[in-house]
């Protein structure tokens, strides 16, 4: 049986973090999976890390705030040094409901692909996030297609698994800030076969958004910018 | 020798006498300093030697002296500041890299504890 890392990043998740961890735990109970909860506390400033320590799942607790990428990088390090099959990538916030779990992981067993990203946008159901993050949604579908090719149609969407191969390249680069575009279009690069899958999301539970309103602006023309300059390293390694 | 002479001399020895105290007591690495201790070195040059500034200007062709000293001054920070950006970029990915690694031998170092003490009962 494939073993599943559940990596959960958390910065001042207090609030939803337990729940978060639990249905991850009673989903891979009732499912029979092999999941283990990995939370990467990236030095909250609230009780996030004692209440974690009490939880069943493994803490990781950063000593110095990375942000949500070195977060998330950590988890997959832990993931691969460990020996996982799989890890996927689920909000501390309880945006990413874990009975969306099994449908990932069974595109990636019976399609074969080494990413399956879950999407809000095929079905379109459940929460779809404001007017303004979807226009940065469409900018990046529209930049990937582009670049790459690849039609992703939730490219911002952190509701992700990798497999093995993958996890050895994300170990040894993973973007920072905002990384979810940006990896995308290093998997394609890579020519990882990337899948997608459509999920209902909620709306965050607790905690506060890594975006802000004047951070989108710098958020857009940061990605872009890192996009460009990726596409560009892997594209003259080759 | 002018007042300015003076001044300017004074000035950049003790800015030299600064950079070596820094560098004495560790606040500053030797690797870092050389580019003071250079531009401090090519102060003093200059300020004995009054001339040389008007001579370099007009064999590069440049016909006000001062302006040469703008821009070279100029240049010369500009590729300093992207030296420091260099550098700290690389510390941050080093810097990142040791937390992943803290954060891993933490969680490894607290379960071998909790399994001693499971074992020591």
């Amino acid at each position: 049986m494939k073993r599943i890392a559940a990596i959960v990043p958390a910065y001042n998740e207090e609030t939803a973090i337990s729940a978060v961890v639990n249905d991850i735990n009673s989903l891979a109970i009732s499912n029979q999976l092999l999941i283990d909860v990995i939370v990467v506390n990236d030095c909250s400033k609230d009780s996030t890390a004692e209440i974690i320590s009490k939880l069943n799942c493994i803490a990781l607790n950063l000593p110095i705030n990375l942000g949500i990428g070195g977060a998330v990088q950590t988890g997959f390090r832990y993931a691969f040094e460990n020996g996982y099959d799989y890890a996927v990538q689920i909000d501390g916030d309880g945006q990413h409901p874990a009975s969306e779990i099994p449908k990932i992981v069974n595109l990636a067993v019976t399609g074969g692909f080494d990413v399956v990203i879950g999407s809000r946008f095929i079905s379109n159901q459940g929460f779809q996030s404001s007017a303004m993050r979807r226009i940065g949604i469409n900018y990046f579908k529209w930049l990937n297609r582009m670049l790459v090719g690849t039609v992703i149609n939730d490219s911002t969407s952190g509701f992700r698994l990798i497999n093995r191969k993958v996890l050895e390249s994300v170990v040894e680069y993973y973007p920072d800030e905002y990384p979810e575009p940006e990896a995308i279009i290093i998997y394609s690069l890579n020519n990882f076969k990337i899948g997608e899958v459509s999920v209902t999301m909620k709306e965050r539970q607790g905690g506060v958004s890594s975006i802000g309103t004047f951070a989108s602006i710098y958020y857009m023309f940061k990605v872009t910018l890192a996009i460009i300059f990726t596409f560009t390293k892997i594209k003259f390694k080759k | 020798m002018a007042k300015i002479q003076v001044i300017a001399i004074a000035v950049s020895l003790l800015f030299l006498l600064y950079i070596v105290r820094l560098i004495i007591k560790g606040k500053l690495r030797e690797e870092y300093s050389i580019v003071w201790i250079v531009c401090t070195i090519v102060f003093i040059v200059f300020s004995f030697w009054r001339n040389g500034l008007e001579i370099l200007a007009r064999t590069v062709g440049v016909y006000q002296a001062p302006n040469l000293v703008f821009t070279g001054a100029l240049f010369a920070v500009f590729i300093y500041l992207l030296h420091l950006s260099i550098v700290v970029s690389k510390l941050h990915q080093q810097n990142k890299q040791l937390a992943q690694e803290i954060a891993v031998l933490k969680n490894e170092f607290t379960k071998k504890s909790i399994n001693q003490q499971a074992i020591n009962q």
